[in-house]
């Protein structure tokens, strides 16, 4: 059996995404066309609930009770929003379903609206991904004129309508009340839920919220029946997830693996392994509100409670492979730097919080923490975790808590033995000069930007570590090997 | 394209659609042809797939080899895009990666014209649901 399984990106690759016959001959639409003739709203809800669908976007709710919630609430007005922020760094999953096979999302969009009881819709978008816009517009106009979107769609008297809205970018905007906030033009900041955008969402109206990929699932489900779907994947984790994979691995791209996949699988099967032979040492998965996988967790089934119970999330899908060359603690402090940018500041756990986390990561890495840092650093990462307002501060000290949780070793050795062993931490590493190998070429020394290097010309060279700024130039014009990292 | 008033006028246009689709891909239809696909998402426009796009349907064009040319998103293989894959009618796709004009050049000589084997192909390693 393949590894993978295309059911969200069944399309992409394979249709045209600017000509909507390629997609209705591929059974576009008809899903739709189905629910509009021949089911009750109820009945879609119910084919989704069975199918075991949960939202693609990070946090995994159900998608068929989301919508049931929906439908509920009793309104004048609904809206349904197709979350296609796509913050993480690395991610590009829902940029190439927009891309692919932009028709998918405007056909499970307006399934949900006659679910929930919405006449429309709204794309949230980042404005980074030009060509996902400019072919959603496109697929729009295209679905509009065959009477597919718009006024009395299919001649059935329903109405439903959709607009894009674009995201600046910021990383909290994905977050679904901050992303509503934006889009009613306020600061793009969270409010705490409940109330919940499925009872009070975008202009105080029920909005269902979903990510892209979860609707790209919604017309296979309903065309091929939730049995179907429910066949494939885990006990609790229905489908197939789509990852980008990234990092230290051979064949970068995009993949799309049943729920229960397991890392060996999607690192050594689908990924042709690590690059340059090296040692596999973490896998990230859930960007900046992840934690990371290790070696023991290889062959541990991937789905949503594997990887809550293994420290870390699903996120939305990012998958980044690290190797023996990576450092641990630098990269945690990478994905602080990121959070602490991207905190939106409202709350002061994440707020002040992360920064400070920062800068004791920051003061390891350079060689001056003490035991009791890494103490602080899971005493302070807890706190943050259970008080902040949103999914953002509740999460980022994942990548710190993970990496002391799985490399205890490697800060212990950053804060006793001043020693990182993956040689990232500039400030813990000595370029030296190895006595007999070098010949006095003297090409060390004229290539140093801070002139750091002293010697005659024929007589063994030094570095003064107090002018070295660690650029490494020495070492890469040597042509005897006679510098190396201690 | 013309407005559908029914559900059934879209099934209609489906199952027209679908059998064009067929004969392409038929080795002895009337409508058979070869079909090239060149990956044109971010991705792999930002690699270079634009003007292979463009020298595929030039080239077949001015080489007298009937051929229907079309843009399609992400294939998955980011590592090797620019990708493109190619039906003859009758056989299984086949997809290159890390196409240049120049491996355009050798797909369209060897692979299409001459039915010769050709290497930097990729083995697709999934299922289509
Ligand atoms: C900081 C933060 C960023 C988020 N970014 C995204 C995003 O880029 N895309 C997305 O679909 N969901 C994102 N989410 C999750 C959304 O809040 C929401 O749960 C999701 O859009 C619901 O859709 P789903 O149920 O289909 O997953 C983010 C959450 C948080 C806390
Ligand atoms: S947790 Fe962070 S991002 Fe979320 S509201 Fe508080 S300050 Fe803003
Ligand atoms: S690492 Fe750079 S700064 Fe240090 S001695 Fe070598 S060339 Fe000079």
């Amino acid at each position: 059996m393949a590894k993978q399984i295309r059911i969200a990106l069944r399309n992409c690759g394979v249709i045209d995404p600017e000509r909507i016959e390629d997609y209705i001959a591929r059974d576009g639409y008809m899903a739709l066309a189905s629910v509009l003739t021949d089911l009750s709203p109820e009945a879609v809800i119910e084919i989704l609930k069975k199918s075991g669908l949960r939202g693609r976007g990070g946090g995994g709710f159900p998608a068929g009770i989301k919508w049931e919630i929906t439908r509920n609430v009793v309104a004048d007005q609904k809206y349904v929003v197709c979350n296609a922020d796509e913050g993480d760094p690395g991610a590009f999953m829902d940029r190439s379903i927009l891309e692919g096979d932009p028709h998918v999302v405007l056909e499970a969009m307006t399934i949900n609206g006659y679910c929930t009881g919405a006449s429309r819709g709204l794309i949230y978008i980042r404005a980074e991904y030009p060509l996902a816009v400019e072919r959603l517009k496109t697929a729009m106009g295209q679905s509009r004129s065959m009477g597919l979107l718009g006024e009395n769609i299919l001649g059935t008297g329903f109405n439903f309508d959709i607009d894009i809205r674009y995201g600046a970018g910021a990383f909290v905007c994905g977050e679904e009340t901050a992303l509503i906030h934006s889009m009613e033009g306020l600061r793009g900041e969270p409010t705490v839920k409940p109330p919940f955008p499925s009872v009070e969402g975008y202009l105080k109206k029920p909005t269902n919220v979903n990510n892209v990929e979860t609707f790209a699932n919604i017309p296979i489900i309903i065309n091929k029946g939730w049995k179907w779907f429910s066949s494939i994947g885990t006990e609790k984790s229905k489908g197939t997830k789509v990852f980008a994979l990234a990092g230290k691995i051979n064949n970068v791209g995009l993949i799309e693996v049943p729920m229960g996949t397991t890392l060996r699988e999607v690192i050594y099967e689908i990924g042709g392994g690590i690059q340059y032979g090296k040692a596999f040492k973490a896998a990230q998965t859930g960007g900046p509100s992840g934690g990371c996988l290790t070696v023991k967790h290889l062959d541990t089934p991937i789905d949503y409670d594997n990887l809550i119970a293994a420290g870390s999330m699903m996120g939305s899908g990012g998958l980044i492979v690290m190797d023996e060359d990576d450092c641990m603690v630098a990269i945690a402090k990478f994905y602080l730097e990121f959070t602490v940018e991207e905190s939106c500041g409202k709350c002061s756990p994440c707020r002040i919080g992360n920064k400070r986390l920062f800068e004791l990561l920051e003061k390891i890495t350079q060689g001056n923490g003490t035991m009791d840092d890494i103490d602080k650093l899971r005493n302070l990462g807890t706190v943050i975790k259970e008080t902040s307002l949103c999914g953002l501060g509740q999460s980022s000290p994942n990548p710190v808590l993970s990496t002391i949780d799985n490399f205890p070793e490697e800060y212990h050795e950053h804060v006793t033995g001043k020693k990182c062993r993956s040689k990232v931490c500039k400030s813990l590493m000595q370029y030296l000069v190895v006595a007999d190998k070098c010949i006095g070429c003297t090409l060390c020394a004229r290539n140093c930007p801070v002139d750091a290097i002293s010697g005659e010309r024929k007589q063994v060279h030094f570095i003064d570590q107090s002018k070295c700024i660690k650029c490494g130039a020495c070492m890469d014009k040597c042509k005897f090997n006679a510098i190396i990292i201690n | 394209m013309a407005k559908l008033e029914t559900a059934n006028a879209l099934m209609e246009l489906r199952e027209a659609l679908k059998e064009k689709g067929a004969a392409l891909s038929q080795a002895n239809s009337p409508l058979s042809t070869i079909q090239v696909k060149v990956t044109m998402a971010t991705c792999g426009i930002a690699s270079g797939s634009k003007p292979v796009f463009e020298f595929m349907k030039d080239e077949l064009s001015k080489r007298n080899i009937p051929a229907k040319v079309t843009q399609v998103g992400c294939m998955g293989f980011c590592y090797a895009e620019p990708t493109i894959e190619i039906t003859i009618p009758g056989k299984s796709p086949v997809i290159f990666g890390y196409v240049n004009l120049k491996k355009a050049d050798e797909i369209i000589e060897h692979f299409i014209r001459k039915g010769e084997e050709i290497e930097g192909s990729i083995q697709i390693n999934y299922e289509t649901a």
